[in-house]
């Protein structure tokens, strides 16, 4: 089921946690909502969801409006960053829930919710915990148990709220390329709200970026992360090294790098911040050549690249380069003299004062 | 037996001391109180304690104390709900009133309750008009004991209801459950731990309460006579292996009750997984 969202507006009394924000969610899509925390990305889903109401603005579902319909009606699977499973029924329980509630005129018997409930548990990988209750389990296995009741009730959408926000670091790595897996073989349309770049980088079709509600932009991992629209894009989706400087004739000077500036090829000089990946940048040793003059202040190797900290003596701002590395012997040490140069670079105006 | 090495220090000295104060407090006493009832001998001991006044002023008593339990069970239940869910102008002061009943001295919530409930009171005339007797009736003895009794089952809910995560509401909205449903299968069986808490306490006070009851019950022998009025009659007549025989009576009726709400508790504990 598709899923639009037109000129939502939210306001928490002098905060704007929504504003004007339209979007459109594709049939059987995966989508991320990105931002970092307090940007209403969790509002909107909560608004998608029913569960929380925009002032103003329309939720439409298979072109549908859904706005006044109540989240009992809206069948959404809602998954809880903090799993909200009922403490006091066991597993069994809690998957069953949704089918029980239902009136009985269209509730499933006995024998048949049985065998919903344990293909569901067989699913999430975990039938063998039936009879377990919530605080038996793992956080992990909680999330998945959660999970597996929102899809009990086959809902037309899957919304996520940071699912694994309060699991350690390895078993979200775990359960993320497990989500994806699922999904593919579901082809519900689902929305998840994350603060984890690398997160919605790894399982998402499509990602949202939010800030402060506003959309900033709307693309695939590709296209978020090698063609960012906006300089919060830039700064919030990977590494880059944020330099100001001046930009005129189609150039940019950028504390002490020259970078091509073709959206300024007929502008007036004009103040501009750059921003280059870490691995944009080429590293040759010795003083001579172009690009710019700088010494290794610090050397790391993580896995398999080298992060490099070089610096100007000119420059206040030093420079990270990412360069990628296998073997033993590093080619910089500190203190060598060296020449970066950007392989590619991108230039905004800085915005009038 | 007790590992040695514990994190924290002075198991031996603190159950030493939960032992012997234990012990000073409840169990001496009521060991005492034991003992005395016991010197009458089995025959006479067994003729105090079933005579027909005493069988009718338990059944008055414990019956009048469920009663009222039960009533604040509900009750209670409702005003932790409207404390915690809702904001109101005066919140804050219904909120303390709640506990008045446990300041109050109780002979004068019992002097109250006779003036409002009595034949010229501003309730016991227009109910008596509905032949209704409230005060020197047994009815008069459960009003008096719902509310000595209601400050138990609030103050018991209400910090496990705040504590209730809104996120357990709507997470049994969205599989499809209306209010009720959420209510009776979510919020209800997470409160059952609480309420029995609540209601044991609010049955024990009940169970051994006197001042408020004196005044508005009348204390007619075989109609509203509790049992510690009878007691205390007993031992005005100087009776005390008399008045101790009904204690003894009263202490283990009040100990299995409070046993079975113990066991009910457990059991309910434990379905929820934590124990």
């Amino acid at each position: 089921m598709s899923i639009q969202v037109r000129d939502l507006n939210k306001s928490f009394g002098q905060f704007k946690a929504l504003d004007n924000v339209s979007l459109q969610f594709n049939s059987g899509e995966l989508v991320a909502l990105l931002g970092p925390s307090g940007c209403g990305k969790t509002t909107l889903l909560r608004i998608i969801a029913g569960l929380e109401f925009a002032d103003s603005g329309a939720v439409l579902f298979s072109g549908r409006d859904a706005t006044a319909t109540h989240v009992r009606e809206r069948s959404v699977g809602f998954v809880f960053q903090h799993y909200a499973l009922f403490r006091h029924m066991s597993v069994y329980d809690n998957v069953a829930f949704g089918l029980t509630v239902r009136p009985r005129r269209n509730r499933p018997d006995k024998q048949e919710i049985a065998e919903r409930v344990h293909k569901l548990l067989e699913l999430v990988q975990l039938d063998w915990l039936a009879d377990r209750y919530p605080d038996q389990l793992s956080g992990g296995q909680r999330q998945r148990i959660a999970l597996a009741r929102a899809l009990a009730v086959e809902p037309r959408v899957l919304l996520l709220d940071e699912p694994f926000g309060a699991l350690d670091a390895r078993v979200r790595k775990d359960l993320r390329s497990w989500l994806r897996r699922l999904h593919d073989e579901l082809h519900v349309t689902s929305i998840f709200v994350t603060h984890d770049q690398e997160e919605a980088m790894e399982v998402a079709d499509r990602i949202v970026v939010i800030n402060r509600g506003r959309i900033e932009q709307v693309g695939t991992p590709r296209e978020i992360y090698n063609a960012p629209a906006t300089p919060f894009v830039y700064g919030f989706i990977g590494d880059a090294n944020r330099l100001s400087g001046r930009a005129a004739g189609g150039w940019a000077e950028l504390a002490g790098l020259r970078v091509p500036a073709p959206d300024f090829a007929q502008s007036e000089p004009r103040a501009v911040t750059g921003y280059i990946r870490p691995h944009d940048i080429e590293l040759s040793g010795g003083g001579e050549g172009d690009g710019l003059a700088a010494r290794v202040e610090s050397v790391a190797q993580v896995g398999a690249s080298l992060r490099v900290s070089v610096r100007s003596p000119e420059q206040a701002q030093s420079l990270q380069v990412e360069l990628p590395h296998s073997g033993g012997q590093w080619p910089f040490e500190v203190g060598d003299a060296v020449r970066a140069r950007p392989r590619a670079a991108r230039v905004f105006a800085d915005a009038p004062v | 037996m007790m590992s040695r090495n514990r994190v924290i220090p002075g198991f031996g000295l603190s159950l030493g001391y939960a032992t012997l104060y234990t012990s000073l407090i409840v169990f001496i006493p009521l060991a005492a109180l034991a003992a005395e009832g016991i010197s009458l001998g089995g025959e006479r001991f067994w003729a105090v304690v079933s005579h027909p006044q005493a069988v009718a002023s338990y059944t008055l008593s414990f019956g009048a104390a469920l009663t009222a339990a039960l009533i604040n069970l509900v009750f209670g239940l409702l005003v932790a709900w409207v404390l915690v869910r809702y904001s109101f102008p005066g919140k804050r002061i219904a909120d303390a009133l709640v506990d008045l009943p446990f300041a109050l001295p109780t002979a004068v919530a019992g002097i109250a309750l006779t003036a409002l409930y009595g034949r010229n009171g501003w309730f016991g005339g227009p109910l008596e008009a509905l032949g209704l007797k409230i005060a020197y009736a047994p009815a008069g003895i459960v009003v008096a004991l719902t509310f000595i009794g209601l400050p138990f089952v609030v103050r018991t809910v209400q910090p496990v209801l705040a504590g209730l995560e809104r996120e357990l509401e709507e997470a049994a909205a969205s599989l499809g459950a209306d209010r009720w449903q959420t209510f009776r299968r979510v919020l209800l069986p997470a409160l059952v731990p609480a309420l029995l808490t609540g209601f044991a306490l609010a049955f024990a006070r009940a169970v051994g309460e006197y001042g408020s009851v004196v005044f508005i019950s009348g204390n007619m022998p075989y109609r509203t006579e509790i049992t510690p009025l009878l007691i205390y009659s007993k031992l005005e007549q100087y009776d005390y292996a008399g008045a101790s025989a009904l204690g003894v009576m009263m202490l283990l009726f009040s100990f299995l009750l409070l046993l079975a709400i113990n066991a009910l508790q457990y059991w309910s504990l434990r379905r929820q997984g934590g124990g």
